[in-house]
């Protein structure tokens, strides 16, 4: 366990010089991650020299995390749980629990007026027309965001099935899946979405201000 | 006399003196000084127990939420910071803006878990009494939230700096660096990415590389002195310095190692930039550097021509603000203004310039540099590289305040 720490700990230290390396050239953001994500880094932060770190959490098992474990990794479908729900059952749970906020048929409501279908295709246009068909590059990020937040009023209490239904529901309205489609972790993984190659990575700074200072223009 | 007749007597005394001096001109002769009713009578005593409130004179000082985008519900709003009312480099905590996405939870301290597990070697729960044993590290570091200056861009939409820039704050953070947390778990070799998840309606989560966690990120259970705000996290969050504010996820209650980031909606749909050609730019997480002249600013009028001390707050993502400049004339000619001690990494800074108003129109504005030698951009130099549709984000561009010959200070974004 004592050798397991000190390995982890080199582990640590290595990555921290390898950051410091990144850090010369100009303006800007130049420590980036392997991804090319640009970190912000400065220098290293002290940390205060202890004999034996103290250790003061408790084991857990996976098991027992269970129910807080909600997360999925949207571009493969890793953590969607089992079980299913189509189109029609999702229909009848959006009119029950959703629609008094987003509207029928997802085209906005009172309190959310923003509509949740169309607007594919939109993206090199004026407006871009922002919904869950249009702009989520992954299906399983519905199943992920339903199941976190929604309903507003009672997040986190609908199940599996419930949760499956109204994505197949809300990827029919986009026309992203036939009506008579059924969702379950291995159909909503597969789902392509029309963003999907729409991202790309932070590319800043991407303005060149100089500093003039006087009869600028 | 009584109290309130001879507190009367003293404000009509004082108004009408100081209403001739004014009308004599700058040169008059002050009035002779009345003696205050204050100074003749007990103040009041001290509380048994207490909270201190501000003075009952400052109550114009609060909180707002945007008067230029309205939402129809309040628990996915935001508030904002009154920058033209704070003196110095940090905000008092009941002034920090806000930004929610299903209203603010009430947790009990008591009952409240914080896990971490995914890739390691063991998963862990802390409560909060194990988390204030760890040594502790205390920070001062902006916090802004990536939306900040969404509503004015290529336009004046809002009147105030409350309005144009108040998604930004400026905090001391105590906590535990969450690298001995991960280190006390210990991460898979293959752990490149740790998601971080909030115990509110929302359960508002984001990924966030590795590095960056390990580098500087704490776990915070205190601001400014005091346990956090529940507004503000209440009774841990993360803050992760420099970065867009979404991803300091509050109400924390648990923490996953993996190998990839998770693409969620809040990094895909929300809090991604558009760019050309129908792209949108992701993970662009570090707040660029940037200043905005906070008096005189947007709705305030300058009294008199003459000595007027311009002051504001510059900051960066990216390390420390190494100089901020300030035009008068919409950005022709710059003067280099003084910054006000101490300058620290990541952290709200002070400047200060001396001007002597002519009495005309004017616009001023100022741009900053950090110590990557970066320059604050205009509205314009942005423009050249970004798609500016929809909800801007990280919009960390030149604020230009114009003055009349009245000396009414207006919003010039996008006009100068």
């Amino acid at each position: 366990m004592r050798s397991a720490r000190h390995k982890l700990v080199l582990v640590v230290m290595t990555g921290a010089l390898w950051g410091c390396a990144g850090m010369s050239g100009g303006p800007g953001m130049s420590a980036k991650t392997a991804e090319g994500i640009p970190l912000g880094k400065t220098a290293a932060h002290p940390v205060q020299p202890l004999p034996d770190k103290p250790r003061f959490g408790t084991p857990v098992s996976e098991a027992d995390l269970a129910a807080w474990n909600i997360d999925i990794r949207t571009s493969d479908g890793q953590g969607l749980p089992a079980g299913r729900g189509s189109v029609a059952e999702g229909r009848s749970i959006y009119a029950a629990q959703c629609v008094a906020c987003h509207g029928a048929e997802a085209k906005g409501g009172p309190l959310y007026p923003g509509a949740m279908v169309g607007g594919i295709g939109s993206m090199t246009k004026a407006p871009r027309i922002l919904t869950p068909g249009s702009m989520y590059p992954y299906a399983p990020i519905l199943f992920d965001y339903i199941r976190r937040t929604m309903p507003m009023d009672k997040p986190q209490t609908l199940s599996a099935n419930e949760v499956y239904a109204l994505s197949a529901y809300l990827l029919n309205l986009n026309g992203l899946v036939p009506a008579s489609a059924v969702m379950d972790a291995e159909a909503l993984r597969r789902v392509q979405m029309p963003n999907k190659d729409g991202f790309i990575v932070d590319d800043r700074p991407d303005s060149k201000a100089v500093r003039c200072m006087t009869n600028c223009k | 006399m009584s109290k309130s007749s001879s507190r009367r007597n003293f404000l009509r005394k004082t108004a009408a003196l100081t209403g001739g001096a004014l009308a004599a001109g700058g040169t008059a002769r002050a009035a002779p000084l009345q003696i205050a009713p204050t100074t003749q009578e007990m103040g009041r005593p001290i509380e048994a127990t207490a909270y201190g409130m501000p003075s009952k004179y400052e109550q114009h000082v609060r909180r707002r939420r945007t008067d230029v985008f309205v939402n129809r519900q309040n628990w996915s709003d935001w508030s904002m910071t009154p920058l033209q009312h704070q003196p110095g480099i940090i905000t008092p905590n009941g002034l920090i803006f806000e930004r929610h996405h299903g209203g603010t939870p009430d947790i009990d301290p008591r009952t409240h878990r914080l896990a971490i597990h995914g890739l390691v070697k063991q998963p862990l729960v802390f409560t909060m009494e194990d988390l204030a044993r760890y040594p502790s590290v205390s920070r001062f570091h902006f916090h802004e939230c990536s939306g900040n200056g969404l509503t004015d861009w290529l336009k004046p939409m809002s009147a105030t700096v409350q309005q144009t820039h108040g998604l930004l704050s400026g905090v001391m953070w105590t906590g535990v660096p969450a690298s001995t947390l991960l280190e006390e778990a210990g991460i898979d070799p293959r752990g490149k990415w740790v998601l971080f998840e909030g115990a509110d309606g929302s359960a508002h989560a984001r990924s966030v590389p590795m590095e960056k966690v390990l580098d500087d990120t704490l776990i915070v259970y205190a601001m400014n002195g005091e346990a956090l705000r529940p507004e503000n996290g209440y009774p841990v969050r993360v803050v992760i310095p420099g970065w867009e504010g979404n991803v300091s996820v509050k109400w924390l209650r648990r923490i996953k190692v993996g190998d990839q980031p998770w693409y969620l909606r809040s990094e895909t749909a929300r809090y991604t930039d558009p760019m050309p050609e129908g792209k949108w730019r992701k993970f662009s997480m570090v707040m660029e550097c940037k200043s905005v002249i906070t008096t005189p600013s947007g709705g305030q009028k300058l009294g008199k021509p003459g000595f007027h001390e311009v002051r504001g707050l510059a900051w960066s993502g990216a390390g420390k603000v190494r100089a901020v400049d300030v035009s008068f004339d919409g950005g022709k000619n710059w003067r280099e203004a003084v910054l006000e001690e101490p300058i620290m990494d990541k952290c709200l800074t002070r400047f200060k310039i001396g001007w002597n108003w002519d009495g005309g129109p004017a616009v001023l504005m100022s741009r900053a540099v950090d110590s990557t030698g970066y320059v604050q951009p205009t509205v314009q130099d942005l423009q050249k590289t970004r798609a500016i549709v929809g909800f801007v984000q990280h919009h960390n561009a030149v604020q230009p305040w114009a003055v009349n010959q009245n000396g009414e200070v207006r919003n010039a974004i996008g006009q100068a």
